[in-house]
């Protein structure tokens, strides 16, 4: 593949990027005077910043490829991702969950199990986390340099090398401040720079209908009804008529409920930009505000995935064929910003996929910080110090975490199974959360005991299920069925994924209502005062006109998810 | 806070406006045969600018007027 040529005019908007990130870091820095500052931006965000920033944080390397990939792979079903499994839960964690989060005035998830449980829980938490997010940064800088390696021609180190200095700067410097600025920085870029590759796009296949005839012959090729691409729900009744291979209940309980219910209500990456707000009413407004801008996202993401199959059916070769035989569908963006963009603009797409790497790449630098350092050190390895003293070491984790990110990406150019599996692992460590946190709030009779060990009996089942079922075709292994026997076969990988998440959500849910039953509740209602729902005084809101109510927005946010549902059904 | 974030976005965005749409009115009109035929730098440029300057505005608006 003949790597893409860029001009001055290119070089010129990416080191006009990189100069206004620094700078942003470089003005900022003045305003760090203390841990809170750095690690919590002094909670003083306004609503829309830390909205912005709570969608930016999470449009990393993963979203931008990954949902480009899965819209030429699935078609428009892949908006099922936004419209049944962010929407709901992003109004959940705003409306319902906040109210405790922020109320707690914790610096972190972990902190909050800690004030709401005990410390074995806290701990249990704060180290698979403070894991989990450096392999993420690093799994993202190894995308970025692949990609820039494949695309451009660039050197792997040099691109590795080039992101991790200019992230670590600009944290070094403001701390969460600096990285939610830039986060919303990136954001408007993002969507200004891949804007005109999906008009172009558009207008070349022939708007919404071209496209529909073009995806019509890809669905027969494959064997699907002609219009399996372009309907959400229509074909959903059987895993058999749909690419993703699903059926409608499982998505809708294992990836609506389960799965993202588990990212967006527990996830310090983005709850972090929430707890940065400026007051009660502003932090809830965080996810509902981040919401709008994410229920049209699939028009950025998904959209350019599905033109480039679209394309690569009615004319060929659009996107480059993989080892295996298969089109490529991680190239369908770079593949369509070097097809329509000319130089000048070119610059500006590459920027953003630049700046959408940087900001996942961020947010999961300033949310290891704070874990590391509060969670971690202040209270396991160094407690009782100075306040100066942690910021000392919040810088210090900076870098030692943009470090170690970099020696994971490294890592996974040597042993890409090793990444494999430790995401799978997180999968299972991740996917009980939501149902402890769910008890721990509106039920003041949830133990510490009973948490800690619904974890574990959560993060156990998920394995088991994961290793006694198997996606049809696989051979078992990573990809299931490693415990010997296979008892059930899903449709496909997808659908093992999801069903594996409500597995992990039951078994945590019972096994911590069961333990919690039979053990002594050791914090009384005095110290769960704000923490949880039963104890803490209703939030009045009734002074803000109605359109600034968290309220307000919820329905509207569910109102038009709905609607865009419909549309596409 | 005494960095109001509109002025670098804005600041941002006029600078990459004005450069595509420099580059939009100089450029060779063969590079646009891929864009199909649209002088994107050009137009896009001016969407860029033209966001630029109104997020500068409303940023400005508001330094001018503290609290």
């Amino acid at each position: 593949m003949p790597h893409i040529q860029l001009g001055a005019v290119d070089y010129a908007i990416l080191i006009t990027y990189f100069a206004f990130v620094l700078g942003i870091g470089w003005v900022l820095r003045r305003l760090v005077r203390n841990s809170e500052d750095f690690f919590i931006a002094g909670r003083s965000m306004p609503a829309w910043i830390a909205g912005l920033a709570f969608i930016s944080a999470n449009l990393g390397a993963q979203e931008v490829i990954g949902m480009a990939a899965s819209g030429a792979k699935y078609g428009i079903m892949t908006s099922h991702f936004y419209w049944v499994g962010a929407m709901p839960a992003m109004v959940f964690v705003g409306l319902f969950m906040m109210p405790f989060y922020y109320g707690s005035r914790a610096r972190s998830v972990p902190e909050y199990l800690k004030l709401r449980f005990d410390e074995k829980t806290r701990g249990l938490n704060a180290m698979t986390f403070a894991v989990m997010t450096i392999f993420s940064s690093g799994i993202s800088m190894y995308a970025l340099a692949k990609l820039l390696e494949l695309v451009l021609g660039w050197s792997f180190h040099a691109s590795i090398i080039l992101t991790g200095i200019i992230v670590l700067v600009y944290i070094f410097l403001g701390g969460l401040r600096s990285a939610i600025y830039n986060e919303v920085l990136q954001f408007f870029l993002i969507v200004l720079g891949f804007l005109p590759l999906v008009l172009l796009g558009l207008k070349d296949v022939g708007g919404w209908h071209g496209l529909t005839a073009k995806l019509a012959t890809v669905a027969t090729n494959a064997g699907f009804e002609p219009g399996a691409w372009t309907h959400s729900w229509k074909y959903m009744d059987s895993p058999s008529h749909n690419p993703m291979g699903m059926e409608w209940f499982g998505l809708v309980m294992g990836l609506g409920f389960a799965l993202s219910f588990g990212y967006w209500c527990t996830d310090f990456l983005v709850v972090q930009r929430a707890m940065a707000a400026g007051s009660m009413t502003a932090a809830r407004r965080t996810p509902l505000i981040a919401a709008v801008p994410k229920m049209l996202m699939p028009v950025l993401v998904i959209l350019p995935g599905m033109l480039a199959i679209g394309l690569h059916a009615s004319r060929g070769g659009f996107l480059p064929i993989g080892s295996d035989g298969q089109p490529n569908y991680n190239l369908a963006i770079p593949m369509m910003l070097a097809h329509y963009l000319p130089s000048g603009l070119l610059g500006l797409g590459l920027t953003a996929l630049m700046a959408s790497f940087m900001s996942g790449m961020a947010g999961n630098v300033t949310a290891f910080n704070s874990v590391w350092t509060y969670d971690i050190y202040q209270s396991y390895i160094r407690p009782g110090q100075s306040d100066a003293h942690y910021l000392r070491v919040g810088h210090a984790a900076t870098v030692f975490g943009i470090f170690a990110s970099v020696l994971a990406a490294y890592s996974a150019t040597r042993f890409n199974n090793i990444l494999d599996m430790l995401q799978l692992v997180f999968s299972f460590v991740n996917g009980p959360l939501f149902a402890t946190f769910l008890l721990g709030m509106f039920w003041k009779r949830t133990t510490g005991h009973g948490a800690f060990y619904g974890l574990l009996t959560g993060t156990i089942t998920a394995a088991l299920h994961y290793g006694l079922t198997l996606p049809r075709g696989a051979v078992p292994g990573i990809k299931g069925g490693f415990l010997g026997a296979v008892l059930h076969v899903y449709p496909s990988e997808m659908a093992l994924n999801f069903w594996t998440a409500l597995f992990a959500w039951t078994g945590c849910f019972v096994a911590t209502l069961v333990i919690s039953l039979f053990t002594k509740r050791t914090k009384s209602d005095e110290e769960l005062r704000g923490l949880v729902h039963s104890l803490t005084p209703r939030i009045e809101e009734g002074y803000l006109p109605w359109y600034k109510r968290p309220v307000a927005l919820a329905v509207l946010v569910l109102v038009v998810s709905t609607v865009l549902n419909v549309i596409f059904w | 806070m005494n960095l109001d974030l509109r002025l670098p976005i804005g600041a941002m965005f006029s600078i990459f406006g004005v450069i595509l749409t420099a580059y939009g009115m100089l450029s060779d009109s063969a590079i646009y045969e891929r864009s199909l035929g649209i002088n994107v730098n050009l137009w896009w440029g001016i969407v860029l600018f033209a966001f630029g300057i109104v997020m500068l505005a409303f940023g400005y608006r508001a330094y001018r007027r503290p609290g």
